[in-house]
């Protein structure tokens, strides 16, 4: 049977051999390649990525630090918040060898929330990526709940400059001016984005709502992908729930141990001859009670893997609902179109095809006059071809959609499955870890229980 | 000659404890000494001997046939306690163990032993043991009730770990150099059940060992004055070691408490995974393969906490009772000597009573009684010396007791230190080494899983 060194040096020179494989990155700390893009709207010659145009090819960008600010809000209230250093530089620069300072700007959450939210309206046939979480959640009793802890700050950080990887990375967000704007001015960008109206182009819930429900053709695909995102959003929401409970057990029974510590450590000065034995068993207990910490927050950084997704999973159906809406409106648009030449017709021939009430009214008050008849006739040309227009349109629209929307939902499920496939390798990697220093911690126990 | 240790303590036959025994209540505190027997010991001369072992320390000493450094290469007497049985009676419920004793010993008539005892009988033989041997350490027994951190009185668990208690009782007496002299030992092994229960009437009686008990409370409260040095010492350790090893305890079953709390959140953790796989195409054997992994620590989890319960609990179980012994065994030493030097003033006492010119008063009452005052005296003086012979040869037989109970406790602290040493070493060690097999069989199979799924 190998050794426990043996295969772990084994297993690290495999994820290596994987990980050149893949290509993976520096830029992008949470794998966040764009690597198989298949079609661009614009730029149909794009296959290498190394020739793309994305904007992460042309500017490294980080979100380096994080720092506490005290303002005024909206009701003229004291308050504090963070904002995140953003800064970029270009590639080209570093590339000659010069080392230009980067281009720096503060950004707060809420305005990385409005970028996003700017980004759904624009490109709604996107999977846009998710931010970190607004709010902690799946939070164990270690864990805290408050944005204002430390831990969660940095978290966020890490969060919110992989979501600027992402977008940046991505073929069609890119290359969105106000994305640009965003990472490189920092003053008037609200003013800026709010001025593109994105607010008043967003779908209502509503609308969006009932689409879903009376939609009669939508595609095929589109539905399961619906589905899907829905599941994903339950299996992933579950999963971090149990992980939490789970990490939060496994800290209560490293910290007991360390209660070892301390009694063995009295203990040992009672005793002559197990004294030595059992003070050094106490310091290996210690370590071990205090291993625990590193452990669990590497455990956070998978969790916050898992979470992304979580949050895409959101997105996702998103991109399944807005197809649903343009499929609906097109449904609309085509049966408003046909009962209007119906009613073309019942007025050219005089016959009443089906009940009306116009027909009821017709029998009992009598029927109009020929140029009542007639305005009612050009009018109703009028919006036939209006309506011929409104469903040629929509035809394109929806199939646009649905060819963009295709192509990028395929390129997130390839992402997907890549990330999460390296996110579930690094935690197995994480429990081996866990488990060397485990053997250490006991081993080196043994020895001192030996000497006792 | 060397023989493998201890016999392995498991049952020869299936258990005969049927499935639910929680309904009906276990004899738990029955106290067969409350007759009042015939056979009433005088103990005027101090000593606390059943009437049929020799009354002296020296001659009983030379009747056991032991060596200094006893252990291993000189057993001659193997015990196992097994094959737990439910005894039903009309009055009452409780259980017996077979108690099988193999020996070379020639006290012993046969080669081989096979009796059952109750719990109560264990009782009485500790209780002997400690009459006839007050400074000598007795190994504990399990307690009579259940303590917190048991659950269920009556399920398998309790009875097997009790067993395994009442089993390593024994065979300490085993090795014990003096206490496996004990006749009453000897008949605990090998009398028939009604042999044994006729051999418990004979003895000291309550109402005798009543009277030893307010004997030894009054020399408790007249404390003892000149304790030796080296017995405050033991005294002191003891009381750290019984804090140390009580914490011990209480660390060592919280740990047991929250590794079952982090196994139950595991089992459910596992299927998520599984769950999820159900809804992914190429994620799904990776996903089923961290099912797996979590299952399989699962597993590992379940027999820690289990080796856990079964190794570690019980010792440090044991040694807690073990520092209730010690503390009562000083006590009883610390009596000991009390009474011997309440014995000295009293002769201290009557010297000085003796020695003094006759009082007025004796003059003026014998002249009362129309006795001869020069006689009275004479009679007064007889009198006393009288007393103060006996009480000098009493006193001699007390300087006797306390010096043999201070070299048997003296002895047996040692080997009690050496027990101790070798039993908690050997615990820990063997968790020690059982966390390592955890964690190393975990690695393996997470280490076979990635392999797989790459």
């Amino acid at each position: 049977m190998l050794s426990v060194s043996c295969l772990s040096a084994l297993l690290l020179h495999t994820l290596e051999r994987r990980m050149a494989d893949a290509g993976n990155k520096e830029s992008a700390p949470i794998g966040g390649d764009e690597f198989t893009n298949t079609e661009l709207e614009n730029n149909k010659n794009n296959t290498m990525v190394e020739e793309g145009s994305t904007l992460l090819r042309r500017m490294e960008i980080s979100v380096a630090e994080a720092e506490k600010r005290t303002g005024k809000n909206t009701v003229n209230m004291q308050e504090i918040f963070t904002v995140y250093l953003i800064e970029t530089r270009p590639i080209d620069a570093i590339t000659e060898g010069h080392n230009p300072a980067p281009d720096s700007l503060w950004r707060r959450y809420s305005e990385f929330e409005i970028l996003r939210n700017y980004l759904l309206v624009t490109y709604p046939f996107i999977v846009v990526p998710p931010l970190p979480e607004k709010r902690a959640e799946f939070v164990w009793h270690k864990l805290s709940a408050d944005n204002m802890d430390p831990d969660f700050v940095e978290r966020r950080r890490v969060g919110l400059e992989n979501f600027l990887l992402r977008v940046a990375s991505h073929s069609v967000l890119s290359n969105d001016k106000i994305l640009y704007h965003f990472l490189t001015e920092e003053h008037r960008w609200k003013e800026v984005v709010y001025e593109t109206g994105f607010q008043a182009k967003a779908d209502s819930r509503i609308k969006a709502l009932s689409a879903t429900f009376r939609v009669k053709n939508p595609d095929k695909r589109f539905t399961e992908m619906k589905h899907y995102s829905d599941e994903l959003q339950s299996l992933t929401s579950q999963l971090l729930r149990v992980r939490a409970r789970v990490a939060d057990r496994l800290y209560g029974v490293y910290k007991v141990h360390g209660n070892y510590g301390r009694v063995f450590s009295e203990w040992s000065a009672l005793e002559k001859e197990m004294g030595d034995g059992l003070q050094s068993a106490g310091h290996h207990m210690d370590a071990y009670a205090a291993s625990v910490d590193d452990m669990l927050e590497e455990e956070e950084h998978y969790a916050d893997q898992l979470k992304e997704y979580l949050f895409y999973a959101e997105a996702l159906r998103a991109v399944c609902r807005k197809h649903e809406l343009t499929q609906y409106e097109l449904e609309t648009a085509s049966s408003d179109l046909i009962s209007k030449k119906q009613q073309r017709e019942e007025l050219a021939t005089g016959m009443v095809r089906t009940f009306s009430f116009k027909g009821m009214t017709n029998k009992l008050f009598g029927q109009e006059t020929p140029e009542q008849r007639e305005a009612k006739l050009s009018l109703l040309e009028e919006q036939i071809v209006q309506g011929e227009e409104t469903v040629t349109e929509k035809t394109v629209e929806c199939e646009e959609y649905v060819k963009g929307a295709w192509v990028d939902m395929q390129r997130f499920k390839e992402q997907k499955d890549r990330d999460l496939r390296e996110a579930l390798i690094g935690y197995a990697v994480m429990q081996i870890s866990m488990c060397k220093k485990g053997i250490q911690v006991w081993t080196n126990a043994k020895e001192c229980f030996h000497k006792m | 000659m060397s023989r493998t240790i201890d016999a392995v303590v498991s049952p020869t036959q299936t258990n005969t404890i049927p499935a639910d025994i929680s309904g009906q209540m276990l004899d738990l505190d029955e106290d067969d000494d409350l007759e009042v027997f015939s056979k009433d010991l005088t103990l005027a001369d101090g000593n606390m001997f059943n009437a049929s072992m020799p009354t002296s320390p020296g001659s009983m000493v030379n009747q056991c046939k032991f060596e200094e450094d006893e252990e291993s290469d000189s057993k001659d007497i193997f015990i196992t306690v097994d094959n737990p049985e439910s005894h039903v009676t009309a009055i009452e419920t409780f259980i017996t163990y077979r108690v099988l004793t193999k020996t070379t010993r020639s006290e012993f008539d046969n080669s081989e032993y096979e009796v059952r005892r109750r719990y109560q009988d264990f009782l009485w033989l500790k209780g002997k043991l400690e009459d006839a041997h007050s400074t000598l350490i007795v190994h504990p027994l399990p307690e009579k009730f259940v303590v917190k951190g048991m659950v269920e009185r009556f399920n398998g668990d309790f009875i097997e770990t009790r067993r395994k208690a009442l089993h390593k009782f024994l065979n300490r007496i085993a090795d014990h150099p003096i206490l496996s002299c004990s006749e009453d030992f000897k008949v605990f092994l090998s009398a028939q059940a009604w042999e044994l229960t006729t051999y418990k009437k004979q003895g000291p009686g309550f109402l005798s060992r009543m009277g030893e008990t307010v004997r030894a409370v009054a020399n408790s409260v007249r404390g003892v004055k000149n304790r030796p040095e080296e017995f405050t010492a033991i005294q002191e350790y003891v009381e750290d070691f019984s804090n140390k090893i009580g914490s011990l305890d209480k660390v060592t079953q919280r740990i047991v408490k929250e590794q079952k709390e982090y196994l139950e959140e595991l089992k459910e953790y596992g299927p998520t995974y599984t769950l999820w796989s159900g809804s992914e195409e190429e994620l799904a054997e990776q996903l089923k393969g961290v099912a797996g992994c979590i299952e399989r620590c699962c597993k590992e989890t379940e027999e820690q906490v289990g080796h856990l319960s079964d190794t570690l609990v019980p010792v440090l179980h044991e040694y807690v009772l073990c520092a209730e012994t010690l503390k009562a065994v000083l006590r009883r030493r610390d009596n000991i000597q009390a009474e011997f030097e309440a014995k000295n003033e009293a002769l201290a006492t009557k010297k000085v009573d003796r020695d003094a010119e006759s009082s007025d008063l004796g003059f003026v009452w014998g002249s009362l009684l129309g006795k001869n005052p020069e006689e009275a005296r004479h009679q007064r003086q007889e009198r006393l010396d009288g007393e103060i012979e006996e009480l000098k040869e009493e006193i001699d037989k007390l300087e006797d007791r306390v010096e043999w109970a201070n070299n048997a406790l003296k002895g047996d602290w040692g080997r009690w230190q050496r027990s101790m040493r070798g039993d908690l070493k050997s615990a820990f060690l063997s968790t020690a080494e059982k966390n390592v097999d955890y964690y190393e069989k975990y690695f393996i199979f997470i280490h076979t899983q990635i392999t797989v799924s790459l």
